[in-house]
């Protein structure tokens, strides 16, 4: 995927981590930015998305500031149940990327609600469907978020 | 130690919020992006475009643009690497590690003694998992006597990954 880019796709991908204009014709302006046709870069934008080396185009929303709590919860799942729980934990809403990791803490998902009582909610009835503790590990302050890839 | 709410949560007006719902998942792919959402919400162009702007300048947008697939990307490896760190350390080696262009998401979260001693949260990305441990041991380096022992976790699957949500 990465490897099939052309410098023109480069250029996009390094150039619209941030920054794209609000007006009332944004792809025009980075367009001419980038000295291709307003078509084209909505185009290529288009065949990124659908090649999967972009996953997303548009606003990134900073969930806590909307007053939404975030947390990343981790849990301890022997192998025998590891698929079962991981049913249970995928199909709640307000989980919203899950992972397997190499650690004793096997299990690490981001938890997302809207409120804090929420939060606590989720967080019991993850212990009582599973049967297993939860670690919650909220940010107790966050130094970096973002992306600073050059390809 | 309690999660500090470090930034007040911004109340969203119900504009603001009808905007969210609608470019959560991305922006429309057309030469005019505001001037389709209002006419989905039924509101102005500029009544969108004022709203978006103000929640750049609230925090509630971090930014607007491409958000690459680092696997696409080649980036295969990544490495959630987690340190244990003196809490009044923490601060100052924040600011040194969130700095690094390999980190992409670099937290102060809390301990649960004695099975989780780490504090401290830097997630690096490489393209195979030596350039990742060749990044921790320069993360390492800078950290210096600090460090009290870490660990890199590495994902072994993705079992879910969907985008944030809110209701509509």
């Amino acid at each position: 995927m990465g490897e099939s880019m052309d410098e023109l796709d480069r250029a996009i991908v390094n150039s619209l981590q941030g920054d794209f204009p609000i007006c009332d014709h944004p792809f025009a302006e980075v367009a001419g930015r980038l000295g291709i046709a307003e078509q084209e870069l909505i185009s290529r934008i288009e065949a990124l998305l659908q090649n999967g080396v972009l996953s997303r185009f548009g606003p990134m929303y900073h969930a806590e500031r909307m007053g939404g709590r975030l947390s990343l919860v981790a849990m301890k799942i022997p192998d025998s149940n590891f698929e079962h729980v991981a049913e249970i934990i995928n199909a709640m809403p307000e989980v919203a990327h899950n992972y397997a990791r190499d650690h004793v803490l096997n299990m690490w998902f981001v938890l997302a609600t809207e409120t804090a009582d929420e939060h606590a909610a989720a967080l019991k009835k993850i212990e009582r469907d599973t049967g297993y503790p939860v670690y919650d590990m909220p940010k107790i302050k966050e130094y970096f978020v973002g992306l600073r890839l050059t390809v | 130690m309690k999660p500090e709410n470090i930034m007040p949560a911004t109340s969203l007006d119900e504009t603001d919020r009808q905007i969210v719902v609608a470019t959560q998942s991305g922006l429309p792919l057309v030469p005019q992006p505001y001037h389709a959402i209002a006419q989905q919400l039924g509101i102005t162009a500029a009544e969108v475009m004022v709203g978006m702007r103000n929640m750049i300048d609230t925090g509630v947008i971090r930014r607007i643009g491409v958000i690459p697939n680092h696997y696409a990307l080649g980036y295969k490896a990544n490495g959630m690497s987690v340190w244990d760190v003196p809490d009044d350390q923490i601060d100052v080696l924040g600011k040194t590690i969130g700095d690094l262009e390999f980190v992409s998401h670099c937290y102060h979260r809390p301990r649960h003694l004695p099975d989780w001693p780490y504090n401290f949260f830097a997630m690096v990305h490489g393209h195979n998992r030596a350039e990742v441990e060749e990044y921790v041991r320069k993360i390492a380096r800078l950290i210096g006597e600090a460090d009290r022992g870490h660990q890199i976790l590495y994902s072994t699957r993705i079992l879910k990954k969907t985008g944030l949500r809110i209701g509509g």
